[in-house]
């Protein structure tokens, strides 16, 4: 199914690139994590296990185990800096 | 009824602000406002500079959602919340949280709750500039504590 995804601050800046359209078989965001991991560099480093990521799903701040639909909206980002 | 949020790139005028937040509202006794601004120094570090990136969209998501549990928790009457984004200068205003009430402890209070969630749950990151370069602003595991004691736990820090 298509999704799209978008990145964030050093995440984006280390993936090259701020959102892209991508076609996934994962059902949960976990699973898309790693499916994106496997695709290699610069996936693998950006998304690596163990860093600090916080993930969105259609704009709402999620655990791992979120499952994903057609057409959502996921965000891949570091830990929030505002205020 | 008067609850707003915005996200800029301009600066704002706290006395407007506030001015707005209690006009046609004899209900309201007390205001209490937070301004952020931008520090001299980060983590033992001389910046002179911040760049605030943020997701639009979902920053005013968050913030809208973070006002309707303020309300549930506080007797408030009003609250506004204006964020900047972009190339903010030394002394520069980053944030506004300002708060209307009938009586002063409900916006106190109200004000630093929303204060404490904005920091962990809303969708900013901070870039620092400094003579040495620019770097992305660490999380604080303090700020997780912050929003803990209102029973709302955050692992944004990790």
């Amino acid at each position: 199914m298509k999704i799209i995804i978008k990145y964030f601050a050093s995440i984006r800046e280390s993936m090259g690139r701020g959102e892209e359209l991508y076609e996934t078989s994962a059902n949960d965001l976990q699973a898309l994590r790693l499916e994106l991991i496997a695709i290699g560099s610069p996936y693998s480093e950006s998304l690596a296990i163990g860093k600090a990521i916080r993930v969105a799903l259609n704009q709402e701040l999620v655990g791992a185990s979120a499952l994903i639909k057609t057409n959502d909206e996921i965000a891949f980002f570091p830990p929030v800096t505002g205020g | 009824m008067n609850y707003s949020v915005s996200i800029q790139k301009e600066d704002f005028d706290l006395s407007h602000e506030v001015a707005h937040l209690r006009k046609g509202d004899p209900r309201v006794g007390a205001v209490c406002s937070f301004v952020g601004t931008v520090r001299s120094h980060g983590d033992g570090q001389t910046v002179t500079a911040l760049e605030l990136e943020h997701y639009a969209g979902m920053t005013e998501k968050s913030i809208e959602k973070m006002i309707t549990l303020a309300r549930e928790r506080f007797d408030i009457w009003g609250a506004r919340v204006v964020h900047r984004v972009g190339v903010l200068n030394l002394e520069d205003q980053i944030v506004l949280v300002a708060v209307s009430s009938a009586h002063r402890a409900e916006s106190f209070k109200a004000c630093e709750f929303l204060m404490d969630y904005l920091k962990t749950q809303a969708p900013f990151w901070k870039r620092e500039c400094t003579p040495e370069g620019s770097h992305w602003v660490d999380a604080r595991v303090s700020d997780d504590q912050a929003l803990a004691k209102w029973g709302i736990q955050s692992d944004n820090a990790i």
